[in-house]
């Protein structure tokens, strides 16, 4: 039980999330009305997606230091991960969009754009991945690459929203979410809905990790 | 040998062999002026008029794609057996930048007579013309720099012509997006100041994907 703390916190988490989420009081505000609640559930996975390919890259960077198999298990299971969550990130904030904008794709945001270009980042990954036969090929030249796509990623998501127009808070001299409806009611369950879905991030991560060792020493044992 | 010296050798390797086998130039020469003409044809035959947006846009789309054609073969042409000789002469470091180098050069002509035949036959609407050049030949440089390091990843795997662009296109995403405004700013004659936070970000995405390439490269290289 205590090396699966952290699962607990991320049950409860979560729990917690969904129901203060909906059950919760929220500032009434215009246009957002109720949706403001869907930041308990958008925002987290953008953040969730971010940590899961940061891991990714400093696993690939420990390869490369240190060519194991299992650095690569790591970092292509995190990268899978990340891209679920950016999926995820995407859905919720079409229906969002679509409730607030207008819109389920709004082309003028720059932000959406980033998110939707660095998912396809991570999927050209996957295709590099898959057009290796051999192993340590396959994992030293993906590793390289998921370097190079990551530092390209950060002005895409980070820099570029900033300096152009955006429909985002925060972005394009839009004030950021905390000065104007992020009350304190809000703060109780955002936090927490944050940690919930980074440790989800993690355990699916985890859990993948895991199948898929398993899987490389059955090969190895039949062959 | 020192760095700056082995650069200076294989960059004049590379412009030695262009120049005997001057096909390759020809042919990206005349895939520009075919392009061009293809996009003229089908303009005019449809509307006839092209709007300033449309012609910056469809600009940048060819010079992107005429980057993405001649930087692709930089690794592929040269056979197993030269790149091993290079790995017992010189250093990792010398071999990418140097690339980097002659790709630059390379796409320093190709724009140059991009926009000439482009302008020549569409015509060129662009009201500060020598910004619109100073743009011209940076997005040459940029496009050399990240699509070297893209080339050397998809020349190591098995189908390097559909993995050039995935792999590719949504990592010169923002650098594409950094100059199609500073060229916007250009063609609508606004004064240079105008464009200094653009510039900034060009040279800055430039900067580090230089600087991640050298730093990975030597992993990149003996595989």
């Amino acid at each position: 039980m205590k090396k699966h703390w952290w699962k607990v916190l991320c049950v409860g988490c979560l729990f917690y999330t969904i129901i203060g989420g909906f059950l919760g009081t929220v500032p009434r505000l215009d246009i957002l009305n109720e949706t403001i609640r869907n930041l308990y559930f958008h925002v987290p996975m953008w953040f969730c997606m971010t940590v899961m390919f940061t891991v990714s890259m400093v696993y690939a960077i420990k390869y490369l230091n240190n060519p194991l198999s299992k650095y690569d298990i790591v970092a292509a299971e995190f990268a899978n991960t990340g891209i679920l969550f950016g999926i995820l990130g995407i859905i919720t904030g079409m229906i969002w969009a679509k409730f607030t904008w207008g819109d389920y794709w709004v082309k003028e945001d720059y932000k959406l754009n980033g998110a939707a270009i660095s998912l396809l980042i991570y999927l050209a990954y996957m295709v590099l991945r898959s057009s290796f036969d051999d192993e340590q090929q396959r994992a030293k030249i993906s590793a390289v690459y998921n370097i190079f796509a990551f530092s390209a990623m950060i002005p895409l998501i980070f820099i570029l929203p900033r300096l152009t127009d955006s429909l985002h808070p925060g972005n394009g001299g839009n004030p950021g979410f905390n000065s104007y409806d992020l009350d304190n009611n809000m703060r109780m369950v955002f936090y927490p809905a944050v940690i919930g879905w980074i440790l989800l991030g993690v355990w699916i991560a985890n859990l993948r990790v895991r199948t898929r060792t398993i899987e490389e020493n059955q090969e190895n044992l039949n062959a | 040998m020192n760095l700056i010296q082995e650069i200076k050798f294989l960059v004049a390797k590379d412009l030695l062999l262009e120049l005997r086998q001057r096909y390759a130039l020809h042919g990206m020469m005349l895939y520009i002026v075919s392009t061009v003409f293809v996009c003229y044809m089908s303009f005019r035959f449809s509307n006839g008029e092209i709007h300033p947006i449309t012609w910056n846009t469809l600009f940048w789309i060819i010079m992107l794609f005429t980057a993405v054609n001649a930087i692709a073969k930089s690794f592929v042409q040269e056979g197993k057996g030269r790149l091993l000789y290079y790995y017992t002469l010189v250093s990792p470091q010398a071999v990418i930048v140097s690339k980097i180098l002659y790709n630059a050069l390379l796409m320093l002509v190709l724009s140059i007579v991009g926009l000439s035949v482009y302008s020549l036959i569409i015509g060129n609407p662009v009201q500060d013309m020598t910004l619109f050049v100073l743009n011209v030949l940076l997005g040459g440089i940029g496009f050399s720099s990240s699509f070297t390091m893209i080339s050397a990843i998809a020349s190591k795997a098995n189908n390097g012509g559909t993995l050039m662009a995935i792999l590719g296109f949504p990592v010169i995403l923002p650098m594409l997006i950094m100059l199609i405004k500073i060229s916007k700013n250009a063609m609508d004659g606004l004064a240079l100041s105008n464009s200094y936070d653009e510039l900034i970000t060009l040279a800055a995405i430039n900067m580090i994907v230089v600087t991640i390439s050298y730093l990975l490269f030597p992993y990149l290289w003996r595989t």
